[in-house]
């Protein structure tokens, strides 16, 4: 996370409670950015399809809340051993630490610490998901998440976050997860889908998105909660940072958006809804790194090159052919790696550290350790993805059959679809009339 | 007897019913139809991959009426239908062998 508030260094921290409320507040807000990706990608799969996307992020606020709990937040946040890795025997469990004792440096209690870190580790696998739709076992991907978060999650945020992580200590600047969460997603999502393939019709059959008001539903949820991600990602807003973050966080966004569309609209012909939702969060995702070391019109410059990158970077997949469903790499991926490199140009060297991009007089030293971070979180999360991956799928298989992806996953893996279409006049008569004898007698057969 | 069926843009329903009833027709079927004429269909555009779509959504009027008004009620119902652009849709008649109102029984123009 940010680096330690200086200007406090010379007194040791009281308890704030205006910092303790604001953090609440902004860890309920990135709670809130799961479900708002459980829509943005639930609405964007076909209808067959569209519980399982759902439930694909909301297991994780299951699963992973439990094992940080358990040990993930001493992983990434315990004592640093080797700079590769954490653990505080008081944090397993979360059960060594006293209500009112503070994050080391900050005026919050480590617990609010805990539970804000906690639902970006919740997060990250569900972006992952996004690349994964209809075609992967629920069980298979429940264990890869919690697989997924022991070995890569919780040592990458050690390595960015963690007070001796080695990309911490080298200076490299990601202000709220430009490189622990997005590229850390983007590329796992890489290396998942190079192993497990396409789609069946990947290229072949329409996948229209089923519902673009879900989707716009949740690129709005997502737009929300990410104040609480980024904004409360300086840990406390005693010196305005976090209030820039905030500021630079709608900018960049809004540019972003605005991009992507001007982009559709001159190479497609249309200002698409689904183009409007794609670059709003393409914006999001390319502030979160940079926008704790900009001015707003840097961050308007960022989200504007991000939306448009992202905008053409979405095509890649057919022409390289990999079925990366839901522009995972499109968008997290890519917007990641603009988001993180472009401090190496963008950083004023006033706000969230001194270190100065080239575009602000600090030659290319920032720029450098940028691309050292990116490179080496991309390369290590798709390369253990990808063995995870083929391990699982070695192992207990990671999709379900062509047949029952072709018939829909919603059925199979969860004994439910997402709407009733049928009966015309308005929907499906409970009433038991000899028509409706067969399916009686199938229920009767279930509760016996 | 007749039975007139047409195809034609579902914003159209409202004065098509509109006119019929003026016209004196005492009762129509409508359902939801999907097709295509000459124009074909549509593009859609979701991320620059773009899909034709090629059955566009109509709706399908169905009346029976007594012979010497089926030419009157055709000319009522593509009135009623026409926008001038294109997609405008079809009616056609085909001749009724038999009807029966089924609450009473009765037959033939009796029925409609």
């Amino acid at each position: 996370m940010a680096s330690a508030i200086t200007t406090l260094a010379a007194d040791a921290p009281t308890l704030s409670a205006a910092n303790t409320g604001f953090m609440l507040i902004c860890s309920a807000l990135v709670m809130l950015m799961t479900p708002g990706l459980a829509f943005f990608y639930g609405g964007m799969v076909r209808v067959k399809s569209s519980l399982n996307m759902l439930m694909m992020s909301f297991i994780s606020l299951g699963i992973v809340t439990i094992l940080w709990v358990l040990y993930g937040f001493s992983l990434a946040f315990g004592t640093d051993s080797g700079s590769l890795i954490g653990w505080s025997s008081d944090y397993v469990g979360l059960s060594g630490i006293g209500i009112t004792e503070l994050w080391d440096g900050y005026t919050i209690p480590v617990y609010v610490f805990a539970v804000f870190q906690l639902m970006f580790a919740v997060i990250t696998p569900a972006l992952i998901s996004g690349a994964l739709a209809d075609r992967v076992k629920f069980s298979a991907w429940a264990l890869f998440s919690a697989l997924w978060v022991t070995v890569v999650y919780f040592p990458v945020a050690h390595w960015v976050w963690g007070a001796g992580g080695w990309l911490f200590e080298l200076g490299v600047i990601d202000f709220a997860g430009g490189t622990a969460v997005h590229i850390n997603a983007g590329a796992a999502a890489l290396g998942v889908i190079l192993v497990i393939g396409k789609r069946v019709g990947f290229k072949r059959d329409p996948m229209r998105p089923h519902s673009l008001p879900l989707v716009m539903l949740g690129a709005g949820l997502l737009w929300f909660g990410w104040f609480g991600f980024n904004a409360g990602s300086w840990l406390g807003n005693d010196d305005g940072v976090g209030a820039v973050m905030f500021v630079n966080t709608q900018v960049a966004t809004a540019a972003a958006m605005l991009a992507w569309l001007a982009y559709e609209k001159l190479r497609h012909g249309s200002f698409t809804t689904l183009g409007a939702a794609s670059g709003a969060v393409a914006g999001l995702v390319a502030i979160t790194p940079s926008g704790g070391s900009c001015s707003p019109l840097g961050a308007i410059a960022i989200g504007a090159i991000a939306g448009l990158v992202c905008a053409m970077a979405v095509g890649l997949k057919y022409k390289f052919g990999y079925d990366d469903s839901l522009d995972v790499v499109g968008v997290h991926l890519v917007g990641g790696v603009i988001g993180s490199l472009l401090v190496g140009f963008f950083a004023t060297g006033g706000v969230q550290s001194d270190a100065a991009g080239l575009f602000y007089g600090g030659g290319l030293e920032q720029l450098g350790k940028q691309a050292i971070g990116v490179f080496s979180v991309l390369a290590y999360s798709l390369v253990v993805s990808a063995v995870l991956a083929f391990l699982l799928d070695k192992t207990i298989g990671m999709r379900v059959t062509e047949d029952d992806e072709v018939s829909g996953i919603d059925q199979v893996e969860h004994a439910e679809t997402a709407y009733d279409f049928s009966g015309a006049g308005g929907g499906a008569s409970s009433r038991s009339t000899a028509a409706h004898a067969p399916a009686a007698a199938a229920s009767k057969k279930v509760d016996a | 007897m007749k039975l007139i069926t047409a195809i034609v843009k579902p914003h159209r329903l409202d004065e098509i019913k509109d006119a019929l009833q003026r016209f004196g027709v005492q009762g129509l079927t409508v359902s939801e139809a999907s097709g295509y004429g000459r124009q074909r269909g549509h593009t859609e555009v979701y991320r620059g991959a773009e899909y034709t779509v090629d059955l566009v959504p109509k709706i399908r009027i169905e009346v029976v009426v007594e012979d010497d008004d089926a030419e009157s009620v055709m000319d009522v119902l593509v009135q009623g239908a026409r926008t001038g652009k294109i997609g405008d849709g079809k009616v056609w008649s085909v001749p009724v062998d038999a009807i029966i109102r089924v609450r009473t029984g009765e037959r033939g123009a009796e029925a409609l």
